[in-house]
Parts: C-alpha cells; structure tokens; sequence
C-alpha cells in the first residue's frame, strides 16, 4: 500500500516536470494522452468493471466535445466552466441512453451503442442544430492562455489543467471502485443473478455505470475540443469508438492503470505505424494489436501485476 | 576545429552584413535542402486520396535526381491523417514544431485544413496550395499564411447558375448533393449564382451520405419533382449511379455534373457512355482517359514520370496528374524564391505567379496569383460530353467576373 503511494507520488512529479524538460509540441501530445485516458477509463467502468460493451462512446466523447465548444463559441463561456457542464450533460445523457439499454445484453446492446456511434456524426450534421454546432464546417475554439500571470506557455498551461482534470477524475473512479459500488459492479458482470440475490439493485448500477462512464468520456470529449481547438463532424466518426475499445482490451480491462497505457496505445502506435508504411498503416497496426494481445492476454496492466506477483514468489 | 570556426566566422559575417549575405533562411531551408511537410489520408475512409501525396512525393523524388531546386534537394515529409482533424493538428504541429519544415503543402481535405488554419496563420508558417475547393481559403486580409490552388465549388457552381439563367431560364431546378461542406458549398455557390430566382428555380434538393449504398431512391425522388434541370454534386461512385439511374428510368433533364466526377474511366466508364450523352460539366485539368489527350504530349510525359516514378500509381486516375501539376506549381514557387527561402518569401513568390503555364492544365488556364488574389486556378471551360469523349465549348471562363 504505502509502496503504491510512494509509486504515484513520484509518477505525478515526473508528469509536473515533464513540459519543462520536453518540447511543446510532445507536451501537446502528452495532453491528448491523458485526455484519452479519462475516455478510456470511463469506457472501462462500463466494460471491463460492469460487463457492458459499448461500441459508441465515440458519441458522448463528441457530445462531450460540442457542449464545450457551443458553450464557449455560442455564450462565451470559460473554457474551465464548460467542463462540469460536459459532465453534467453527458452523465444525464448516459444515464437516459442506459435505461432502454437495460434491455439488451451483451452483443445486442453491443449494436445499440454501434446504431449510437455511427449516427452521432449524422445528427452533428443535422441542418436545424447547423445554428449551433455549425454543421460540416464545425467550430473553431480560441485556445486558452496561463491565467494569472503563470510563467507557462499555452501548451504548457493546457498540460497542467488536463493534468489536474485527469488526477480527479482517476482519484474519483479509484474511491469508487475499490469500494461497496465497485464490487456490485463487478458482482453484476460476473453473475448478476447472484448479485440481484444478494440485493444488489442491478438495473439502477447499471444504468448509473453507463451515466458515470459516459461522463467521463464526456470530460474527455471537453477536453480534447479545448486542446484541439476545433471540432467538427469529421472528428467523431465511428472508429473513435473503435479505437477506445482497442484502448481498454490492450491496456488492461477492468484495471484503473490500463486506462493509461491503453492511452499510450492509440495516440502512439499509428504514428509508429504511419512511419513504418505509408501503403498500409492500418495493417501494421493490427500486427501490433495481435501481438500486444497475443503476449499479454490480460492487456498492459494484467502483465505488469503478473510479472510484480511472479517477482515477489520468488525471492 | 578549424573548419567550425570558419563557418562560424562565416555566419558572423553572414549576420553581420545582410545586405551581402543574398542566402536567407527561414527553419526548414538550407543550402543543401528544402524541407516541406505535408498529410495526406493514407488510411481511413477518404483514402482514395492518399495517391495525391504519394504522386507529389515521387515528382520530388525525381525533381531530386535531376539536381534538385538552385541545387537544394527537397525533402518531402508526409504523414497519414486518416481525414480525423484532431490527427492533422498533431501531425501539423509535428511537422512544424520537430521536423521544423519551411512550409506545409496540400494539406488535405476542408476539416482538417480547417483544424490548422489558425495554428498555422498564428505560427506564421505557410499553409500552401491545400487541397480542398472550399471557398474560404482565398481570404489574404485575414489569413495571409494560407493560400488554395483548384476553382472553388462555389465559383463552379455560379458558372452552371449563369448557363442555367442564360439557356433555360424557366429551368426547375432538382439537387443532389453530398451531405458534408463540399456539397453544401456547391449549393451555396447555385443559390448564390440564381440569386432571387433560386426559391422558384430549385424545386428539390436532396441529400445521400457518404455511407450510403446507392442513390438510386433519391433519382427517383427528383424525378417525381418535375425537374428538369439536374444539379448532380456527387463524388464518383454515386456520379455514376446518379447517371445510370436517372436514363433508367427515363429521366431525361438537362443535366449538369460537378467537376470532381467528370473522369471517363471512374464514372462515365461505369455508368455507361451512352447513358453519359449530353452531360455538362466544366474542367480545369486534363482528364487521362479522356481520347482527346491520348496522344497529347504533356499527358506522355506524366505517363513517363508515373511509369519510372510511382509504377504502383494508376494511369486513368484523375487525382495523379492533379498531384503532378501541382507540384509543379510548387516547383515554380520555389525556383522563383532563389536564395531566398523564408516563409515570408515563399508566400511572396506563391502571390506572384504571374499566367505561369502548366502543359497538364486545360490550354488557356494559368496559374494567376497577387497580393490580394490566393486563389491559384480561377478559370474554368464547361464542356458536354458525346458519347466518347468531352467535348469543350465556350471560352475559357473566368469566375468572379
């Protein structure tokens, strides 16, 4: 426990002092990290804790996106404030969209949230909403300088308010589920007629598990838009959502820590990939994904905790 | 040792005294090299596009191995954006800020240029000749640092609007258009372009998704409209669908294609050239399928250059000798920079190009640029098509006036 501790202390200095040590650019793309991170672990709370698999969180990533970036084109909001407000929209929206989904199971409501997925571009689209969420062209957002004067450059200052962001959020889910919500969550997904008999109220968990994901999805979504500075249809297609579900499955299901090396999984390995081949980036990634899949089996963090366990039995 | 030191003493020398120092060097630019950065969709679902960089990448390649540009060699770096705007900023700001490239090129497709407009313009790095018609790019007042290349959709669609107004003026009007900003800037160009008329000459306008399978039920649709002027904004497999359908079920309007489906061997070919008789479009660029070129000696010379330098690129398709002649465009820009190669410069030179010729363009259209005019390619020509080939009439028509 108090190793833990000691472990994430010294990661979290790392993470402060990495902006002054690398460039703007890779401290840009070390925002895009842990903005993928709160995504993925979000979509982890559904999939690998509860047992529901989403193949549309693409949709609450861009609704997420849209909330922050209306809000501050449309009403001149803060980029800070139109966090909390993705957050609370995409956390009533999951919720709605969990409660019909009761009904499905498994593969069925994994094609529900696919029909979510796909038609989100469509509806950002959608001529009557083109006043607000201005149609193909999208909107463009200005990008936040360092307030009060901090000696930080505009990259940097990003860095350090998605880094603050992403530390709650992950310091949230930890409280959540390590504790009495957690279990239920996992006693759902493993045998949840034995749950309901022990009183666990499965329908609300459930639909409450997909709110809180897709809230976290959701702050991601705020997030990247403020980073990006523009969101537009094109951005949320539907392989969005298949490129989180790839994050999670590699970086570790149902652990809290996969969702940051699943993370570095799809914001690094297509780069990796487009460098490699031109003519066929995509099918050097899934000689990636085979191969992280075929030697760790339980993604990232399931081959880190076996080697720690394998290394501690044998002194 | 001694060797740093002189050019060290060298450089002094060269600070020094900028009035003798002719050399300028912006990041990116060297005496030995010229580094311009680009994305492209290699994957994804606009990668049939991708060929564009991969032609521009191998005319580099050889412009290279003919001694490169006043002696630099150009180094063309290009990444995959798979068409996702979050991606193109990154890969622009990789581009910019670690590769430090003198200037990006033909960046492509209108959201992600969109993305980058504003970085770009704020960094003062040159967004060159992108590859996307939107009409927004030719705004010098506002961004300086941007600049486009093709006709503009709107212009196009202005053009058909003047033909419809001047031949048919109690022509009602049926649309089909792509549902993203392509189509909407085409329908932005007709209504502008019919001015007050356009409520009373437009009588449908329909929309398909890129998704879509056919577009079959939407021929069907305008047809039961009573149009009979067709407006057909399609890329090419649904051009070719919207062809066949429409004189398979005996509609017979007259029928005006956009510019980017006009490929004899993509669209025509499929949807049957008997049923392609009487189409009206415009062109700016030699079509490689077209007969008329068959034998046309600039069209050899791409077919030399893609043989020996991009052999797995194909010879009917349209977008490689677009990918060709605007690299040429680009190799003027910099052989006018000279020994001056700061991005100021190059958006100096790439704003003069004062009627240079291009042996791949239409004969009459030139590349025409000035301080206050970004848009590279203004001239159009409309032509109908025979049954073999496009025939065209009319003189070469200059948009905006």
């Amino acid at each position: 426990m108090k190793r833990n501790v000691l472990l994430i202390a010294i990661l979290l200095i790392i993470a402060c002092a990495l902006p002054f040590v690398v460039s703007n650019y890779r401290t840009f793309q070390l925002t895009l990290v842990m903005v993928y991170a709160t995504a993925l672990l979000g979509l982890n709370i559904l999939t690998g804790y509860n047992g529901q698999i989403s193949l549309g969180h693409g949709a609450f990533y861009a609704l997420g996106a849209y909330c922050a970036a209306i809000l501050m084109d449309q009403a001149g909001a803060p980029y800070w404030a139109t966090v909390p407000v993705a957050a609370a929209v995409c956390l009533v929206a999951g919720f709605l969209f969990g409660l019909p989904a009761l009904r499905l199971e498994g593969l069925y409501l994994a094609l529900a949230t696919f029909a979510l997925g796909v038609a989100m571009p469509q509806l950002l689209k959608y001529d009557h909403l083109a006043k607000w969420t201005g149609g193909v062209q999208g909107i463009v957002i200005a990008k936040p300088e360092a307030p009060f004067g901090l000696p930080l450059n505009a990259d940097q200052w990003l860095y350090f308010f998605t880094l603050a962001i992403t530390v709650a959020m992950f310091v949230l889910a930890w409280n959540l589920l390590r504790g009495r919500i957690g279990r239920a969550l996992v006693a759902i997904r493993d045998q949840h007629i034995a749950a309901e008999a022990m009183g666990i109220d499965s329908a609300l968990y459930k639909s409450a598990a997909f709110g809180v994901s897709a809230m976290y999805t959701g702050v991601a979504g705020a997030l990247s838009a403020i980073a990006i500075q523009y969101v537009a249809p094109d951005s949320f297609n539907i392989f969005v959502s298949i490129v989180f579900l790839v994050g999670i499955v590699v970086g570790g299901l149902a652990s809290i820590s996969g969702a940051l090396y699943g993370a570095l999984f799809i914001q690094f390995v297509p780069n990796l990939a487009d460098e490699i081949s031109k003519a066929a980036p995509w099918a050097i990634f899934g000689v990636f994904m085979i191969g992280f899949v075929y030697l760790m089996p339980t993604g990232v963090a399931g081959a880190i905790r076996l080697l720690l366990a394998k290394r501690r039995s044998s002194p | 040792m001694k060797a740093k030191l002189a050019t060290l003493a060298a450089m002094a020398a060269l600070a020094a005294s900028p009035a003798h120092g002719q050399k300028k060097y912006d990041p990116g630019a060297s005496d030995s090299e010229i580094k311009v950065g680009n994305t492209n969709p290699y994957s994804g679902p606009a990668s049939a596009y991708g060929t564009i960089g991969k032609t521009i990448a191998a005319y580099f390649k050889m412009v290279n191995e003919q001694g490169g540009i006043n002696g630099r060699k150009v180094n063309f770096i290009t990444y995959d954006d798979g068409y996702s705007p979050p991606k193109t900023v990154e890969m622009a700001r990789k581009l910019v800020e670690q590769d430090q490239v003198l200037f990006l090129f033909q960046t492509l497709g209108t959201p992600p240029n969109t993305a980058i407009h504003k970085y770009m313009n704020m960094r003062k790095v040159p967004q060159m000749h992108v590859a996307t018609g939107a009409t927004k790019w030719d705004d010098p007042k506002n961004f300086p640092w941007t600049m486009g290349w093709q006709p503009n959709y709107q212009t196009e669609a202005k053009i058909y609007a003047q033909y419809i107004m001047k031949e048919k003026p109690n022509a009602k009007i049926g649309v089909l258009y792509q549902n993203d900003d392509y189509g909407k800037d085409y329908l932005k160009g007709l209504k502008d372009g019919l001015g007050a008329k356009a409520k009373s000459m437009i009588v449908a306008e329909v929309s398909y998704e890129v998704a879509d399978p056919t577009v079959d039920s939407q021929i069907v649709q305008l047809q039961a409209s009573g149009a009979d002027v067709f407006f057909n904004v399609t890329t090419p497999k649904f051009a070719a669908q919207a062809i066949r359908k429409a004189y398979d079920i005996g509609w017979k309007p007259m029928h005006f294609l956009n510019n980017v489906s006009t490929s004899v061997a993509t669209v025509l070919t499929p949807a049957g050239l008997e049923k392609s008789v009487g189409l009206i479009s415009t062109a700016y660029i030699k079509d490689p399928t077209d007969k008329q070129w068959a034998n046309d000696a600039a069209i050899e010379k791409w077919r030399v250059f893609m043989k020996k330098y991009y052999p797995d690129g194909s010879l009917t398709d349209n977008s490689n000798v677009y990918g060709y002649t605007v690299a040429i465009t680009l190799h003027q820009v910099l052989r006018q920079c000279g020994d001056n190669l700061t991005r100021e410069n190059v958006m100096k030179q790439a704003a003069s190009m004062k009627d240079f010729p291009i042996d791949t363009l239409l004969p009459g259209v030139t590349i025409r640029t000035g301080g206050g005019d970004f848009a590279p390619i203004e001239s159009v020509q409309l032509m109908r098509f025979d049954g073999k080939q496009w025939e065209r009439f009319g003189k070469v028509l200059v948009s905006g006036g």
